[in-house]
């Protein structure tokens, strides 16, 4: 499942929305990604989320598709925020739900990975020098370059 | 053709969507890439490193070489930073 949404979400209920009445899920791995305060040396006041409605969903459905092609999974749940966050605030969260722990951990890793390369998501940071968007990192093309 | 503009590129250009219309030798998203940065400095300044320009044809991502049509939506922007 997926949501793109400007609100706010609550892992721990996602979660139990997520598992209940399931008995054969043996494990749930969560990743949660929150707005830090700093960006390299930098002060951060707030960060906006733009995103391409539309493709961003549809990105996401593909990744969510890839993640089921590669691990027997039981269920998963991707929901990325859009606006203006301050630091503290939960950006990005995934839940992936399986027989085995094995599967349900890899399977968020690749999720996360491949969301931040492929999902038409861009950040504008505030800093006490004014709004600057935030470059794409080397490192998470290898990220996503590890589970190919 | 509808374009459209997202995060740095939009804010350089000044607008995050327009309607063109595709001039007749212009096939491919590298040829309509070369246009667009002729068009005026805000597209200059966008287009300027060719390896930081990613583009979506009817919401896919695509290479330079891939052909364009006058009724494609085509988004251009910089690498994704989400996550």
């Amino acid at each position: 499942m997926i949501r793109v949404q400007r609100e706010d979400f609550d892992p721990g209920a996602e979660m139990s929305a997520l598992t209940r009445g399931r008995h054969d899920v043996g494990g749930v791995a969560c990743f949660v990604g929150l707005v830090r305060d700093m960006a390299d040396d930098k002060p951060i006041r707030s960060m906006t989320l733009e995103h391409y409605p539309g493709m961003t969903e549809k990105k996401l459905a593909e990744i969510e598709a890839e993640a089921h092609r590669r691990w027997p999974l039981q269920g998963s749940l991707v929901i990325h925020r859009y606006g203006r966050l301050e630091p503290g605030d939960r950006i990005v969260l995934v839940i992936t739900a399986a027989a085995h722990r094995q599967a349900a951990l890899e399977s968020c890793q690749f999720l996360i990975d491949w969301l931040k390369t492929d999902a038409p998501f861009w950040k504008l940071e505030e800093t006490p020098e004014g709004g600057e968007w935030v470059s794409a990192r080397d490192s998470d093309e290898s990220a996503k370059k590890r589970w190919r | 053709m509808k374009l459209l503009y997202f995060a740095l590129f939009r804010a350089r250009i000044g607008r995050g969507e327009e309607d063109l219309a595709l001039p007749a030798e212009v096939g491919t998203v590298g040829a309509l890439v070369d246009w667009l940065a002729e068009r005026g400095p805000g597209y200059r300044a966008a287009f300027a490193d060719r390896r930081l320009v990613r583009v979506a044809v009817n919401q896919d991502y695509v290479g330079l070489d891939h052909p364009v049509a006058a009724n494609d939506e085509v988004a251009l922007f910089p690498p994704v930073t989400g996550g």
